[in-house]
């Protein structure tokens, strides 16, 4: 399968604070990656870093062969992208909103009504179509972000916290979309759901404190806890390095 | 559809699904005519033409153009709307030009539906159109000008009250730049060219001529410089504040 995300040693600070240290992986086209990680462990930066939002200190992302920081546009071409809580212009119906994307996305001609009711079928918007996005629930904001980002059929996805704020129902219905579109892409999505990775993930990676700690399919990540845990494994993975950090910073 | 237009077309019709569009075109109408007919002494005066009109629009347009121009950026960063556009394949550069047309186009809805003032002076008498027309697009350009100041601005902060504060006090100082409330802060310590320059810098002396239906080059010229001036700063600050 051919590589289509390539980050290599990607590093972002904010002043004094390392918000990622030297994060290297690679994403295959039909790979699922899960970003798996505490809270502030640079997940969202790292994101961010790929999608063209934020300049890394130093490093580089490759997409589709497009450096992001020399071509950032054809990378942003390329991808699809939901942000940390799906933000989006709360005075626009779902309709207006989504027809902006198309527009700006530069999808033209009878390709473009028919792309916007398929991702609306989907997605499974449809009664909301005509409601100001301000109005809609939670869970339904956050399928409008999701809609936005496959709206163009990009190869590459970004989805960050994708099921976060939905019901049981609708997180299953997110995880079965992201598992049916992965043939034809690459995905790449943070949780803090365990069974999540389990469920929709081919790959899972794990970062705390801006460093790569695991990389590698969910049944090795199981198999790194004796109980054959994934809660146990993740909580062994990300608290050891911790305590590390502890030490090498009182020696 | 360019990826320019499409935010213009966005940013444009976004005015019109608030009532923000509304209560301001009411409140400038409102406020041109009171200035017009009270302060101005229209009638008193006896001329068919419209000075008396456009003489409070530097006025006007101080208080004004920021309440348009202070969401323009505040709002993209506080809501995070700017992560998602500045994650779609469009440049800084066509996202600001893209949001500031889409305000200026508003500023020149709002302008045009002056016309009440328009058909009565020439119902009343028989003023120089032309000149009225001069007028109109002079007032317009300082317009610009001023929403480039207020665009700017509102990129620094994602507060729309603390744009619209400061927008005010810049728009303030370039209006009386070439008055003594603002030169004195320099006469001591700065060399005459250094005040000759602060001096022409303001809107009010560039209006002058305006007001009276000539378009001077050097005015035009000015008010240009100005916009592109500062919607370049607008794109250096999008790009280093972005993310904060």
């Amino acid at each position: 399968m051919p590589v289509t995300i390539k980050v290599k040693s990607l590093t972002k600070s904010f002043g004094p604070i390392h918000a990622v240290r030297g994060v290297s992986f690679d994403v295959h086209h039909g790979e699922v990656l899960g970003f798996l990680g505490p809270n502030g462990a640079g997940k969202s930066t790292t994101m961010k870093m790929i999608t063209g939002f934020l300049e890394p200190t130093s490093g580089t992302v490759e997409v589709n062969g497009f450096d992001v920081q020399e071509n950032p546009i054809d990378v942003k071409r390329s991808i699809g992208y939901l942000p940390e809580g799906a933000p989006a212009y709360g005075e626009m119906t779902v309709k207006s909103f989504l027809n902006f994307i198309a527009d700006v996305r530069q999808l033209t001609g009878s390709n473009r009504q028919k792309r916007i009711d398929e991702v609306v079928d989907i997605i499974n918007i449809k009664h909301v179509i005509d409601q100001s996005i301000e109005t809609l629930s939670k869970g339904f904001k956050r399928r409008v972000g999701i809609a936005q980002a496959i709206l163009h059929d990009p190869s590459v996805l970004i989805l960050d916290e994708p099921t976060d704020g939905l019901d049981p129902n609708q997180k299953h219905e997110v995880r079965n979309l992201i598992k049916e579109m992965s043939e034809d892409k690459a995905i790449v999505i943070s949780t803090h759901i365990l069974e999540e990775v389990d469920a929709v993930c081919s790959r899972s990676i794990i970062i705390a404190s801006g460093e790569l700690l695991f990389d590698g399919t969910p049944t090795e990540l199981i198999a790194k806890s004796d109980r054959g845990d994934i809660e146990h494994a993740f909580r062994l993975i990300t608290t050891s390095s911790a305590d590390e950090n502890r030490e090498t910073a009182a020696p | 559809m360019s990826p320019l237009y499409s935010i213009y077309k966005r940013e444009f019709t976004s005015y019109f699904v608030t009532p923000v569009a509304y209560v301001f075109i009411v409140i400038f109408l409102f406020l041109t005519g009171i200035f017009t007919f009270y302060i101005g002494a229209f009638f008193e005066t006896n001329q068919a033409d419209l000075e008396p009109f456009f003489r409070f629009h530097p006025w006007l347009y101080l208080f004004l153009i920021p309440a348009i121009s202070m969401r323009l950026w505040s709002d993209e960063r506080k809501s995070g709307t700017i992560e998602l556009l500045m994650t779609l394949p469009v440049s800084i550069t066509d996202a600001v030009i893209g949001k500031y047309l889409a305000a200026w186009s508003f500023t020149a809805v709002a302008l045009a539906l002056t016309f009440p003032m328009w058909i009565t002076v020439n119902y009343l008498g028989s003023p120089d159109n032309t000149v009225i027309l001069a007028s109109y697009i002079g007032s317009l350009i300082m317009a610009g000008g001023f929403l480039a100041i207020g665009s700017c601005i509102s990129a620094l902060t994602k507060s729309q009250v603390v744009s619209f504060v400061i927008s005010v006090v810049i728009c303030f100082m370039f209006i009386l730049s070439g008055f003594p409330m603002v030169l004195d802060i320099f006469q001591s310590w700065a060399p005459q060219a250094v005040l000759d320059a602060i001096a022409s810098f303001s809107f009010l002396t560039h209006f002058t001529s305006i007001k009276k239906g000539v378009i001077d080059i050097r005015d035009v010229v000015y008010f240009s410089a100005l916009i592109i001036f500062w919607l370049y700063v607008n794109v250096v600050v999008i790009e280093a504040k972005k993310a904060s």
